[in-house]
């Protein structure tokens, strides 16, 4: 088996693939884990009419805050905006439509769609805004809406170890998303704070295999 | 114990949990045995809280992704969630996460705490700008149907029993009468309500 083989491209060649339109997943919470490189090469190649899923969209200058300054994202559907001013503006001027989704629900329908899975039941929004338009089906007495699954374009992932393989792992807090998104994406691009050799990730220590990694970033 | 503790008001608890009290707090964007803020220039930017603000863990911690985040919140192994409020109603219903027009954050994992974990506390003021956030029926978009199961304010404990706001404890050298003023709600008020002990 060619156990040395690597999949780095520089980081131009890797966004010039992501088209204006796409629909992509990005890791990452308020920032952390987002991969930095990645959002500063989009908003470089000037990519417009983005759909953005992910947990929020940070704040101005930090992560998926960087696409929204720049004002190339169309769609967000996201848990929380809160935190970034710039994002509740566009939404208000209607230049951004914004899907706000229960972060438990976002994470099980990104789960769904990597995992094969035709939806979700959760009690989560039972009886609230949420449970507008959704199907409502009753397990043994109780109520849970159905969620649908969610899938991406391309999966923008950050982790803390990937070996020459693409087998990634991740550090703290910077994990959240990344996992998930990894598997909901037809085309998954991941960014490492390390590349390594293969063999430096343990295998227990593996939480994204190989195989789901199709493009690795140089590091410089 | 496995705690929760939301953004704002709430963080203030772990201040408080006695020495001899072992509980783990978790932070929604991963990671159980959440500890203090670090000492100026110690923080990481990989280890942060839900509103990404830098925290230390404590030894015995451990991280995970957001799926086993909400499998732990959802699925009912956060034992007690503390949650701020934006208004309380007599049935015990909770609205904290928008105000229509005006404030549209996102509910974030407000809807699965509340309608996950064991127990619900809320943590708020009595009242912002002279209204009463214990209200007879929530008027702002709700978090969940499940009710609360007790609000701590600066004047009052509030518990329901039965599904119906119950005025359990006053807050140091506050009247019921002064509660009652306070609240819209109707409160079932029983003879005896002792101060809280502090």
């Amino acid at each position: 088996m060619g156990a040395t083989h690597m999949k780095t491209m520089p980081i131009s060649e890797v966004v010039a693939m992501i088209p204006d339109g796409a629909r992509l997943m990005v890791g990452g919470f308020m920032g952390v884990g987002t991969p930095e490189r990645l959002m500063d090469e989009i908003v470089r190649q000037g990519k417009q009419d983005l759909t953005v899923i992910a947990n929020d969209t940070a704040k101005p200058g930090t992560g998926i805050g960087k696409l929204i300054s720049a004002k190339l994202v169309r769609t967000a559907i996201v848990s929380h905006i809160g935190l970034n001013p710039e994002t509740q503006q566009q939404m208000h001027a209607g230049t951004l439509t914004v899907e706000l989704v229960p972060q438990g629900t976002l994470i099980e329908r990104i789960r769904a769609g990597g995992f094969g899975l035709g939806g979700v039941l959760t009690p989560t929004g039972v009886g609230t805004v949420v449970e507008e338009g959704k199907r409502k089906i009753d397990v043994d007495g109780q109520d849970f809406l159905l969620e649908t699954p969610l899938r991406g374009d391309f999966a923008l992932v950050h982790a803390f170890l990937a070996d020459y393989l693409g087998n990634l792992s991740y550090a703290l807090t910077a994990r959240n998303f990344n996992p998930l998104v990894a598997m909901a994406a037809a085309t998954v691009i991941a960014g490492a704070e390390h590349i390594v050799p293969v063999g430096l990730i343990a295998p227990d220590h593996v939480v994204t295999p190989a195989p789901l990694v199709d493009y690795l970033v140089a590091n410089a | 114990m496995l705690v929760n503790l939301g953004i704002g008001i709430p963080t203030l608890v772990a201040n408080y949990v006695p020495a001899d009290l072992h509980v783990f707090f978790q932070s929604e964007n991963g990671l159980i045995g959440t500890g203090p803020i670090p000492e100026a220039g110690m923080a990481h930017p990989t280890l942060t809280d839900a509103g990404g603000r830098p925290v230390t863990a404590l030894p015995g911690a451990c991280t995970f992704d957001s799926a086993i985040s909400f499998g732990l919140i959802r699925g009912g192994h956060v034992d007690m969630t503390v949650l701020g409020g934006l208004q309380v109603d007599q049935k015990g219903m909770l609205a904290n996460w928008m105000i229509p027009g005006k404030m549209v954050p996102g509910m974030g994992g407000a809807m699965d705490l509340a309608t996950g974990a064991k127990r619900v506390v809320v943590a708020m003021q009595h009242a912002a700008k002279g209204k009463s956030k214990i209200v007879k029926q929530c008027s702002l978009p709700l978090t969940s149907v499940r009710p609360v199961d007790l609000v701590v304010t600066e004047l009052a404990v509030i518990t329901f029993p039965g599904d119906r706001a119950t005025l359990s404890e006053r807050a140091p050298g506050v009247s019921i009468e002064e509660i009652s003023k306070a609240t819209e709600a109707e409160l079932v008020i029983p003879q005896q309500v002792p101060e809280m002990t502090l």
